[in-house]
């Protein structure tokens, strides 16, 4: 008989996301990779500003709430002052791709020995629907009425090709959590990028594909159509940098 | 006295935070702190501990963010408007109740202003260190040994209350040399039962945070956090009464600007005028008490200070206007003379002749 259970690195408390939004499968995911892992007590998580921020009420493990974009940084100083323990940390778009890009980038660049989950909805979920770095040209949102004029504010900011330029980060995945097919390949990632911090190996940024119907104004399965049709195409899936296996920039 | 050494204030300082225990600095390069952490990128690696030039001061900050929440010491250094960058990490350490250490070796501001000794940071310093209601303990060493000396005594009062503890030196304070005995014996070892380290599965997880979306929450945080406020304004004030016996008018000054108007004092006193001085070492809690009771006795209080008048504010609140103040002061990085100091307590003895 198969049992399917609650991660126990998941706390038992109801989510405060919307129907249909994916940060539920992307906690469950991290939370299942640390039970697999067993680090539960030795983990150490960072929760961004954003749709996320009361993530430390949802992981079982020591927690820590960041200010915006400062993320990599926080668990950079965790990390150093107890390089025992495993430090990933949960950031948005907003959080991890605009207001903290030099967190991320000189992070990146450090190697720091830390895990980035990176959920990339392309829209600002938690105040209420604006532009985000990764908001697609076209894309409507709340700050972007007519839609995302590439020639007035420029265009996506692509974070795996970007940090794939850089000799340091060890490992840089995108995944997608839309399919069945798509969330075992998102978990085969989260737990590369934990295993690659146990192993010291250093930097290790999966970035989630994820929706946000809420906020898209659409239904949650349209949205995840959204993300087969629009998202995907804009940034597409796979291995950007896998230093161990002598990976360096590219996609696929 | 064969254990003092000559050494640079920056570098005292930093010699001391290594002797209080701390392992861990965070910096981005300013002048004129850059001492401090040219000291510690040497020191660090060779006794195991962590030097990290960080991309920026915010990260900086935010990195002591991290290591204060893994409960360790730590420390970062600025020079004024890294500090104004450090800000919002600041208010975020106050709000989640993090110990930490923050050097400000002052320049003449605003803006990118100067790289000269300045007092102009009193207010970020003392009122406006971050949005939010908190304070900050702030010392402000006159010498090479106090700049050593507050600097354990920094790490000390950041345990034990929970809060930031700031550091408020100048340029002069950070370049000169003098001699100065470091001996503290074993750093105070504190309780962090609230670090997040890892439950280890032996407890239920801690957070740290300063997100407290329930009014009537953060309204109750806020009211124990200025109890604590208040037992350090009731416990550890200091201040050093110079002269005050007999003294009919009071100068009130901190770091290098007191030491310049101790020597004016001297220079007063051989023309037969009464003056003394209080020079407050915490800038907050501010010492008021002993401000007050001098007010019965002394006709004016001269500030003295590198700014366009900013402790004033508190030499009067602290007095309640009971006796006239007056500015005597500098400002860009310009240091007042003992000359000037000397005309402004002559101005004031003549007063009501």
């Amino acid at each position: 008989m198969i049992v399917f259970d609650k991660p126990k690195s998941l706390a038992d408390v109801s989510m405060h996301y919307c129907p249909g939004c994916t940060h539920g499968i992307v906690h469950r995911l991290v939370a299942e990779v640390i039970d697999e892992l067993g680090i539960e007590g030795i983990t150490v998580g960072v929760a961004p500003v954003g749709c996320s921020v009361m993530a430390y009420n949802y992981f079982n493990c020591d927690m820590v709430e960041a200010a915006h974009g400062r993320a990599p940084a926080v668990a950079t100083g965790l990390k150093r002052a107890n390089p025992d323990s495993i430090v990933f940390t949960y950031q948005g778009d907003g959080d991890l791709a605009s207001i903290g890009t030099a967190e991320t980038v000189h992070s990146a660049a450090r190697n720091e020995n830390i895990t980035i989950i990176f959920i990339n909805n392309a829209i600002y979920g938690m105040t209420g629907g604006q532009m985000a770095p990764t908001s697609l040209p076209g894309q409507v949102t709340q700050t972007s009425p007519y839609g995302r004029d590439t020639s007035h504010c420029g265009f996506p900011v692509k974070v795996c090709e970007m940090l794939s330029q850089l000799d340091g980060p060890e490992y840089l995945e995108r995944v997608a959590v839309n399919s069945v097919k798509n969330v075992r390949n998102a978990k085969k990632a989260i737990r590369k990028a934990f295993e690659n911090q146990i192993a010291g190996k250093g930097f290790s940024l999966v970035e989630v594909i994820s929706s946000c119907p809420t906020n898209w104004g659409m239904t949650p399965q349209k949205a995840l159509e959204w993300i087969d049709e629009k998202m995907i195409p804009y940034y597409p899936l796979g291995v950007y940098k896998d230093r161990s296996a002598n990976k360096e920039g590219g996609n696929g | 006295m064969t254990d003092k050494v000559l050494m640079k204030g920056n570098e005292a300082l930093a010699e001391a935070a290594i002797m209080a225990g701390c392992r861990h600095y965070f910096g981005y390069p300013i002048t004129p702190q850059t001492e401090v952490a040219a000291y510690l990128a040497k020191r660090m690696p060779k006794i195991g501990g962590t030097f990290l030039q960080a991309e920026s001061e915010i990260a900086a900050i935010n990195m002591v963010y991290g290591v204060a929440a893994a409960g360790l010491r730590v420390l970062t250094s600025s020079s004024s408007p890294g500090i104004a960058l450090k800000s919002e990490g600041l208010s975020y350490l106050a709000g989640a109740d993090l110990p930490a250490v923050i050097i400000n070796v002052q320049r003449g501001g605003p803006g990118l202003g100067g790289i000269q000794p300045s007092q102009s940071d009193y207010f970020q310093a003392t009122k406006a260190g971050g949005h939010g209601d908190f304070r900050m303990i702030v010392l402000a060493p006159n010498s090479v040994q106090e700049m050593a000396d507050l600097t354990v005594k920094a790490f000390d009062l950041a345990d034990q209350y929970r809060m930031t503890a700031m550091i408020l030196a100048d340029g002069t304070m950070g370049q000169m040399m003098e001699p100065v005995s470091l001996n503290y014996g074993e750093p105070k070892k504190i309780e962090k039962p609230w670090a997040v380290t890892g439950t280890k599965c032996l407890r239920k997880h801690n957070v740290v945070n300063s997100l407290f979306l329930v009014p009537d929450e953060l309204e109750q945080f806020n009211f124990a956090r200025y109890e604590r406020y208040k037992q350090i304004e009731e416990n550890e004030v200091m201040y050093e009464e110079y002269m005050m016996d007999d003294a009919e008018i009071c100068i009130v000054a901190f770091g290098i600007a007191a030491r310049v108007s101790k020597n004016a004092i001297s220079e007063a006193r051989k023309q037969g005028i009464k003056v003394g001085m209080i020079r407050p070492i915490t800038l907050w809690p501010f010492p008021k008490a002993p401000m007050l009771k001098a007010a019965d006795k002394v006709k004016e209080f001269i500030c003295v200070e590198m700014s366009m008048g900013q402790m004033i504010e508190d030499v009067e609140l602290a007095v309640r206007c009971k006796k006239p103040v007056t500015l005597c002061n500098r400002v860009g990085g310009m240091i007042p003379s003992p000359e000037q100091v000397l005309a402004s307590i002559v101005e004031a003895s003549k007063k009501g002749e």
